[in-house]
């Protein structure tokens, strides 16, 4: 007598079986990429700052996220302002995690990494190529940054530019500081701030 | 009002329905053409997804993964060597018994009763849900899931046919 017991129980013991989530992504990434369909790939990379959440684009990195926000509240406003098409893809920000690992470890000053600069517009977009220029261990005031971009008395929509910078460490808003010396704001936290000039050798 | 969208990052979908969608497949296809079929199937869903109103992603994906499934089997069909293997869809599960003995009996049934006791029983979809994927009404995912349970207790070598309420 086939029972609905036995039935569920043949049905489920042929169409069990493992899956690796993490081998699916990368194949599935690949031929997305192959496609022109992987518009977001992201990875978390590990940092002493914590796990960062590294997004990128076709065109180049899109978005650097610090652990103080929630991963997926990070993901969906990408979803939102960009595309949809997010896929986990560690293997298409390798390049990322080498240059951020170095940084890290003081091997690196500089990032070569091709960056996408669509999360940004008109002055705030300015005011972070601006900052992507000052070279590791200087630091700029507000007002310094904000008369680079062409508005020297635009030094608080200088700061709110920087603390919407996208894409921080390798725009390295951390390097911009009161006129006084002091810290001012940053949008990982001012500890992190704090971390990443004592690593450069500024404090 | 905008139209509906598709907000959440692809990957949720991934991470909550591709074991689901696996599973399904492997009810389908020969074990060897499940891993292929399951990236076409995301990646096929990855393509349309802009345009997804965001309802029922489960019944979504399987719709897509039973498309991605009859093509499959239709181009295998075409290809010469398919002539030697009639029974090219069944998959077989490795292990003997009862349990694969009762398998191969579901894998002989015609393919949309087959995906129909595949998602009510591997995956304990509702019916409403095994009709979404199914492009078909609840109705008719109900009356298929019972067509092939009867079906199955006809030709059940072991005992004589008698009702039960699925």
């Amino acid at each position: 007598m086939t029972t609905d017991i036995d039935l569920k129980r043949a049905v489920r013991a042929a169409t069990t079986a493992d899956l690796d989530l993490a081998e699916l992504g990368d194949a599935v990434s690949r031929r997305a990429a192959d496609a022109g369909l992987l518009d977001l790939a992201y990875a978390e990379i590990d940092s002493p700052l914590g796990p960062l959440l590294a997004v990128s684009t076709p065109a180049g990195l899109v978005h650097l996220g610090y652990p103080n926000r929630p991963r997926d509240a990070q993901l969906e406003q990408l979803a939102e302002r960009i595309s949809p098409r997010i896929v986990e893809a560690p293997g298409r920000l390798d390049e990322v995690r080498r240059e951020l690992d170095e940084y890290f470890a003081g091997r690196r000053h500089d990032f070569g990494l091709a960056l996408d600069w669509q999360l940004t517009a008109g002055f705030v977009r300015a005011v972070l190529e601006r900052t992507a220029a000052i070279p590791f261990g200087e630091t700029r005031t507000y007002g310094e940054v904000a008369a680079a971009a062409g508005s020297p008395r635009a030094f608080r929509a200088a700061g709110r530019a920087l603390g919407a910078n996208p894409i921080p460490i390798v725009v390295p808003c951390h390097r911009v500081l009161r006129s006084g010396g002091a810290l001012g704001g940053y949008g990982g936290g001012l500890d992190v701030k704090r971390e990443l000039l004592t690593l450069e050798g500024v404090l | 009002m905008n139209a509906p969208r598709a907000t959440t990052p692809f990957q949720s979908l991934i991470e909550a329905h591709a074991v689901a969608v696996a599973a399904f497949l492997r009810g389908m296809l020969p074990a060897d053409d499940v891993d292929d079929v399951l990236q076409e199937t995301l990646v096929a869903a990855l393509r349309a997804y802009p345009g997804f109103d965001g309802a029922s992603p489960r019944a979504w994906l399987l719709t897509i993964a039973r498309r991605k499934a009859i093509d499959e089997h239709r181009a295998r069909s075409r290809r010469p060597e398919a002539l030697a293997e009639p029974d090219a869809i069944a998959a077989s599960p490795a292990a003997e018994g009862p349990d694969a003995a009762l398998w191969e009996r579901v894998a002989a049934l015609p393919p949309k009763q087959r995906a129909a006791v595949v998602l009510r029983f591997a995956l304990d979809l509702r019916y409403r849900e095994v009709g979404e994927a199914l492009g078909c009404s609840e109705a008719a995912a109900r009356r298929n899931v019972h067509e092939a349970v009867r079906a199955l207790r006809a030709t059940d070598p072991t005992t004589d046919i008698e009702e039960e309420s699925a």
